[in-house]
């Protein structure tokens, strides 16, 4: 039986999927590209389910939820890393992955960013996430998070000019 | 480019961010289920349920790895079954296939049909104790077709005084059919309130045999 006296209950986990799930899924194509968005998306479920029952609060489960994927993401990262690939490759194949496919080059451009600017603007935009909560899971200060989004487009943007 | 142009340039570049496909449904179920099925599998699912079309509704079965631990009928709503689960049991409550409840649903669609007397599946009461456990155990003896007082079932548990405490005790029935509470009535014979609601009884009782019309 959980206890968690005097502390908001946590939701059963299938609603954390229902409302969740398909951002993380979104968020994990844009880190990994939609060829390893599933494997992202597995993994990072599978983990915060294990870790579940631990969760104090349940106000913070998104938070805590990208933190646990953004994870998975430099994990994927590198453990494909010794196989570098050129960036065309990580564009979406066309017919058996599900992931959301991102047509566009931007995403392939916003892999390219430094890191935390890449995982920043990828929060932001892909999983909706508030400054706040960037920073929550940066492990940063809000201002840092929102310099990081900001720092990010700025460059997406002159890329976009030198183009 | 132009200084004047830079904030539409902005603008721009965030829908472009934030535009994606929609997630085809299909492959979005798919994904859930290989998610289920690999939690299950590493043991990481403490309930796991599935909903059952019955001729009441839609219920919702839930297992632990002891058996059946919840059987909510359709006016109970999933939400407030769930979040039982999760506040009572764990909070790892996923929709997963699992033997067990792919056997209960087996023997409950026997027994809509009225080809199921009695159910052979293992319980899990943990959802329910002490004197209200003993009303339970009580009620799953009352044989198919047969009716008790609540007094007779508080007897049976052992306190013959604590006819409301048993109704309270049914009124709380974590496994309503599979325990059939239902076979519980008043004194006189009236049909008595059900978790379920009222129709709900008669309909269980029609199908017995053992409504008095």
């Amino acid at each position: 039986m959980t206890l968690r006296a005097g502390a908001k209950p946590l939701p059963p986990f299938e609603r954390v999927i229902d409302l969740h799930g398909p951002t993380v899924l979104r968020f994990c194509a844009a880190r990994v590209g939609s060829e390893r968005a599933e494997d992202c998306f597995q993994e990072t479920m599978l983990s915060a389910l294990r870790a579940y029952e631990g969760v104090r609060d349940a106000d913070a489960i998104r938070s805590w939820l990208f933190s646990i994927a953004a994870r998975k993401a430099i994990d994927i990262h590198r453990a494909h890393a010794s196989v570098p690939k050129p960036v065309e490759d990580l564009e979406p194949l066309a017919d058996a992955h599900a992931a959301p496919a991102l047509e566009d080059e931007i995403w392939a451009r916003v892999r390219a960013l430094p890191e935390k600017q890449r995982q920043a603007v990828t929060l932001r935009y892909r999983a909706d996430l508030s400054h706040r909560e960037i920073a929550e899971v940066m492990q940063t200060s809000e201002p840092a998070a929102r310099r990081n989004v900001f720092e990010g487009l700025r460059r997406l943007r002159s890329k976009a000019d030198a183009d | 480019m132009n200084s004047n142009n830079q904030t539409t340039d902005l603008d721009q570049l965030e829908r472009s961010l934030r535009a994606g496909d929609e997630l085809d449904p299909e492959a979005w179920t798919r994904i859930r289920d290989d998610l289920a099925g690999r939690a299950d599998a590493a043991g990481l699912v403490d309930v796991a349920f599935e909903r059952h079309d019955s001729p009441l509704g839609t219920m919702l079965i839930g297992a632990t790895g002891e058996g059946l631990v919840r059987v909510g009928l359709p006016v109970e709503g999933e939400d407030a079954v769930l979040a039982e689960l999760a506040m009572r049991v764990s909070a790892r409550v996923l929709f997963a296939s699992r033997a067990s409840v792919a056997d209960a649903r087996r023997q409950l669609d026997q027994y809509f049909a009225g080809r199921r007397r009695r159910f052979e599946l293992e319980l899990d009461w943990r959802l329910t104790k002490g004197f209200r456990r003993s009303v339970l155990l009580a009620t799953a003896r009352i044989p198919y077709g047969t009716t008790a007082s609540y007094r007779e079932v508080a007897t049976e548990a052992g306190n013959p005084k604590a006819v409301r405490a048993a109704g309270s005790a049914l009124a709380h029935n974590p496994l309503p059919i599979l325990v059939p509470c239902h076979r519980v009535l008043r004194s006189g014979g009236e049909l008595g309130s059900y978790l379920g609601g009222p129709e709900a009884k008669a309909r269980l009782l029609e199908l017995e045999g053992s409504m008095r019309v």
